[in-house]
């Protein structure tokens, strides 16, 4: 008992710490945005660790879904004004069954393909989904298609992200520890080992994108909330990109992993901004894509692949 | 009917360029089973080269074609001998994810401003454009250059891979990789070739575009390679012919798209299309089936 308190404790410090901070005005309200962003990152990351480190599917379309999330939020928070909390909840509850109906639509004929097959499946659903947010606004003009969707309330706070943030990690580790991750880990290992002892991989396989991507579709509400404008290039190919490199980065089926890239990743990007004097400032995003391949060479195997903190053992 | 043949053409045209981009992508999977995204970067550093022989250097078409594909050949080689070759042994999402680092650093690179810069430049045309009338068709003489120069590689290609030594030699790697090691197939220098091979296309592919749409900027090859690509895996990926058809179509499809139902929907069909193939023919279109081993 005593060492499941440990991770709450651990969690419940770091918040109060952050609060302390944020209170007595050391971390300024930029800073605040861009933790905040690394939390939304950690949720969407997490759930595409369930999708391809834990089931081993590999998806390209994950920012898809995210957007699918914030989009059907905003569009439920927009008409339904001054409803407050109880309204941000409801368009959160919404949003999640949407995506989650979506994906089980899509998984279930396209999780039939294999690999990198899967991959470019995920990929063209992930540009078509970008081409509806660009002409939504025919069908429904407050979308705002291209020209982006404006006058989104702002929810989203630290204490929600966190809240999200630590449900989202208590929720895919029992998940991975239960019987039904097991079988997901299995079909990652070895699907056709996996189905001849019994395990009915397009269920789990299905299972496993549906749980995936509703992580994604919350992110996106989250997401939706904190910045209140909601542009389709944000929920572009590359964004899935991002999530997947996270994802990498941090080590494949590590939840561990996912965190502390997911963190270092946004930080990092950010603290570039920082720390490079201005005639050099260019060349941030130079900087960026050589560290990632230095990374991946040094460590094919991402920071912490197969490795997890002490507290999120079994 | 003629405006329905005249977007035929037109989208002949860029299936054609899509179809240099796309050899590179189906001969590198072939060959290390890597989708190398770095390779939409080469097309546009090609179309670079091929801006500054002909806009800079004042060389002729043919002469600045060579360049920007001598230039490629050895930037693609570079790219699989700095990035690739350390994670042969690794897990394959190690190499797909450094792959998106070569490519977001030669983009971001290549927009700093003591090289390519980050803004569109207009493309010099080196030859002059004429315009055929044909009943009630156009063609221009950048149509015709774009066929025969595309056309041109698609047989060298074709008949190197078939005809020569070296195609037997990159066959037998793409088919095992040990076994064609054993046989005493130098297998560190014909992957080398290939990327240097499948670089010098998407070079040409990057002039022929420049000439074709006369703008070009840093991000111009990610849209037109993730599509090559897309037109690869519909073809079935690891088949030249394959790639060919695949581009064509979805040349073909996109131009029919935005000229008869909507532009701004025309990725969407494309994409759709490419679903539905892979969901009745898992492997594309030309493509071999492999039995599965446990």
């Amino acid at each position: 008992m005593k060492s499941k308190m440990r991770p709450i404790i651990l969690f419940l410090s770091v918040y109060g710490l952050l609060q302390i901070l944020v209170l007595t005005g050391i971390m300024n309200p930029y800073w605040q945005q861009i933790l905040g962003f690394a939390g939304i990152m950690v949720i969407s990351a997490l759930g595409l660790n369930i999708i391809y480190g834990y089931t081993g599917q590999f998806s390209l379309g994950h920012a898809a879904f995210y957007g699918i999330g914030a989009y059907t939020s905003a569009l439920i928070t927009k008409t339904l004004p001054h409803t407050g909390v109880f309204g941000f909840l409801l368009s959160c509850l919404a949003a999640a069954l949407v995506v989650a109906l979506t994906a089980f639509l899509i998984g279930l004929p396209i999780l039939r393909l294999r690999s990198d097959y899967l991959g470019i499946a995920t990929l063209g659903f992930g540009i078509i989904i970008k081409v509806i947010f660009d002409n939504a606004d025919a069908l429904i003009p407050i979308l705002g298609g291209s020209r982006g969707m404006i006058g989104i309330v702002r929810y989203t706070n630290l204490t929600w992200i966190f809240a999200f943030s630590l449900g989202a990690v208590i929720v895919v580790r029992n998940f991975v520890w239960s019987s039904v991750g097991r079988a997901c880990i299995s079909i990652r290992e070895d699907e056709i080992a996996a189905e001849s002892v019994g395990i009915n991989t397009t269920r789990y396989k299905t299972l496993g994108f549906v749980l995936g991507c509703t992580y994604a579709g919350i992110a996106g509400v989250l997401y939706a909330h904190l910045y209140t404008f909601l542009h389709p290039s944000n929920f572009d190919f590359l964004k899935s990109i991002d999530v997947l490199l996270i994802v990498v980065l941090g080590g494949l089926g590590s939840v561990s992993g996912t965190i502390a890239a997911a963190i270092i990743w946004t930080f990092l990007l950010e603290g570039l901004r920082v720390i490079l004097p201005v005639q050099i400032l260019d060349w941030r995003l130079v900087i960026y894509p050589l560290l990632l391949i230095i990374v991946m060479i040094a460590r094919p195997k991402g920071l912490y692949g197969g490795k997890e903190f002490n507290f999120l053992r079994g | 009917m003629s405006y329905f043949l005249q977007q035929l053409i037109n989208g002949l045209q860029l299936g054609f360029v899509y179809a240099l981009i796309a050899l590179g992508y189906t001969m590198v999977y072939g060959i290390v089973r890597l989708i190398n995204f770095a390779h939409g970067d080469v097309f546009m550093v090609g179309a670079y080269l091929g801006f500054y022989a002909i806009g800079r250097m004042h060389l002729p078409f043919p002469a600045a074609l060579v360049v920007a594909m001598a230039g490629c050949a050895l930037l693609g080689m570079l790219i699989e001998r700095v990035a690739y070759k350390p994670l042969r042994q690794a897990p394959r999402i190690a190499a797909l994810i450094t792959a998106i680092g070569v490519s977001l650093f030669i983009e971001y690179f290549s927009s700093l401003n003591f090289l390519f810069g980050p803004n569109y430049l207009a493309y010099p045309i080196p030859f002059k454009v004429n315009v055929y009338h044909f009943g009630g068709l156009t063609i221009s003489s950048i149509q015709i250059i774009v066929f025969l120069t595309a056309l041109i590689l698609l047989v060298l290609l074709q008949y190197i891979v078939q005809c020569t030594k070296i195609g037997m030699a990159m066959r037998a790697v793409s088919y095992d990789q040990d076994t064609a090691c054993l046989m005493g197939i130098n297998v560190n220098a014909i992957i080398s070739l290939t990327f240097g091979i499948g670089s010098a296309l998407a070079a040409a592919g990057g002039v022929l575009f420049g000439i074709a749409y006369p703008q070009i900027n840093p991000f111009m090859g990610i849209m037109p390679g993730l599509k090559s690509f897309v037109a690869a895996v519909l073809g079935g990926i690891g088949s030249i012919p394959g790639a060919m058809l695949g581009a064509l179509i979805m040349g073909v499809v996109e131009t029919m798209s935005s000229a008869f139902i909507s532009s701004s929907m025309r990725d969407a069909i494309a994409f759709s299309i490419l679903i539905l193939v892979l969901l009745i023919k898992p492997t594309g279109l030309l493509g071999k089936r492999g039995s599965e081993k446990v």
